[in-house]
């Protein structure tokens, strides 16, 4: 990996998923996919190195208090179905941007992993969010990775 | 999935391997030898323990230069967890489990 890595502020998440790498791809960056899943932000990606990357809050998370855009970030490298990295800003915390990064692979059997790293270093409330850390606030990268897998291999995510 | 299950309740039912998911959770990203720094065993053990936790999906590894990582990945916890609470009981799961460690705190702040 060339990614590098700071003990403790790094955070990385793994799920095996019954799935095409293709699948977990178009889960990832098409909108009509991240509605159904996790936070269902509405993911707007720019798929070339330098554009942009824009979560939307539905309306009904808008109107329970949060941003219209609660994240944004730019895109890094794409590598369809297999890699996408990015940057990754919490917009509604005064902290930097933190780095993002998706890996696919083919593991045999019809089934694939998706491994998220997450660099977060200089922005520790950032990591409580995406930790699951912070009461009230949704259980993180777990939640959403558990949940996604729930959503390709039933066709229902976990709380619909 | 319920092999996979399996294996998550194998690497789970054993103190060293919850001690060691359990340094991992303070402090995430750690090398072998910074891991058995504080256990009484050899280092040939510990790496036996952690591969049975990395089989179990609950480390996943990294390599940073020659160091190899290790970090603690809670998604198979949390699947086991979506499995059996949904998003409504989670609630009241998580008030009694608050309760139940407010009333376990060694020093409350008062006594009822």
């Amino acid at each position: 990996m060339t990614t590098t890595t700071t003990t403790g502020t790094t955070k990385v998440y793994r799920v095996y998923i019954k799935a095409t790498p293709q699948a977990i791809w178009d889960a990832i960056t098409k909108p009509e996919w991240t509605r159904r899943y996790g936070y269902q932000g509405i993911a707007e990606y720019d798929l070339r190195p330098g554009g942009t990357y824009r979560a939307l809050a539905i309306p009904e998370h808008q109107e329970a208090g949060m941003p219209e855009v609660p994240v944004e970030g730019e895109v890094i490298e794409v590598d369809p179905p297999v890699r996408l990295v990015q940057t990754w800003r919490a917009t509604w915390l005064d902290e930097p941007a933190t780095r993002l990064t998706y890996e696919i692979a083919e593991r045999g059997e019809g089934v694939s992993s998706l491994t998220v790293t997450h660099e977060l270093a200089g922005a520790p409330q950032t990591l409580a969010q995406v930790a699951g850390e912070i009461e009230g606030a949704g259980g993180g990268w777990a939640e959403v990775l558990s949940d996604l897998k729930s959503l390709l291999e039933t066709g229902s995510p976990l709380y619909a | 999935m319920s092999d996979d299950d399996d294996l998550v309740f194998k690497a789970l039912a054993d103190p060293t391997r919850r001690a060691l998911l359990d340094r991992l959770f303070v402090r995430d990203g750690q090398t072998l030898t910074e891991l058995e720094s504080e256990l009484a065993m050899t280092r040939f053990g510990v790496m036996k323990h952690l591969r049975l936790l990395e089989d179990a999906g609950l480390v996943v590894t990294r390599r940073q230069g020659r160091e190899k990582l290790h970090f603690l990945n809670p998604v198979p916890i949390r699947s086991i967890h979506d499995r059996w609470i949904d998003k409504y009981t989670e609630h009241h799961t998580a008030t009694l489990l608050d309760l139940k460690a407010e009333l376990e705190r060694d020093d409350p702040k008062e006594k009822p």
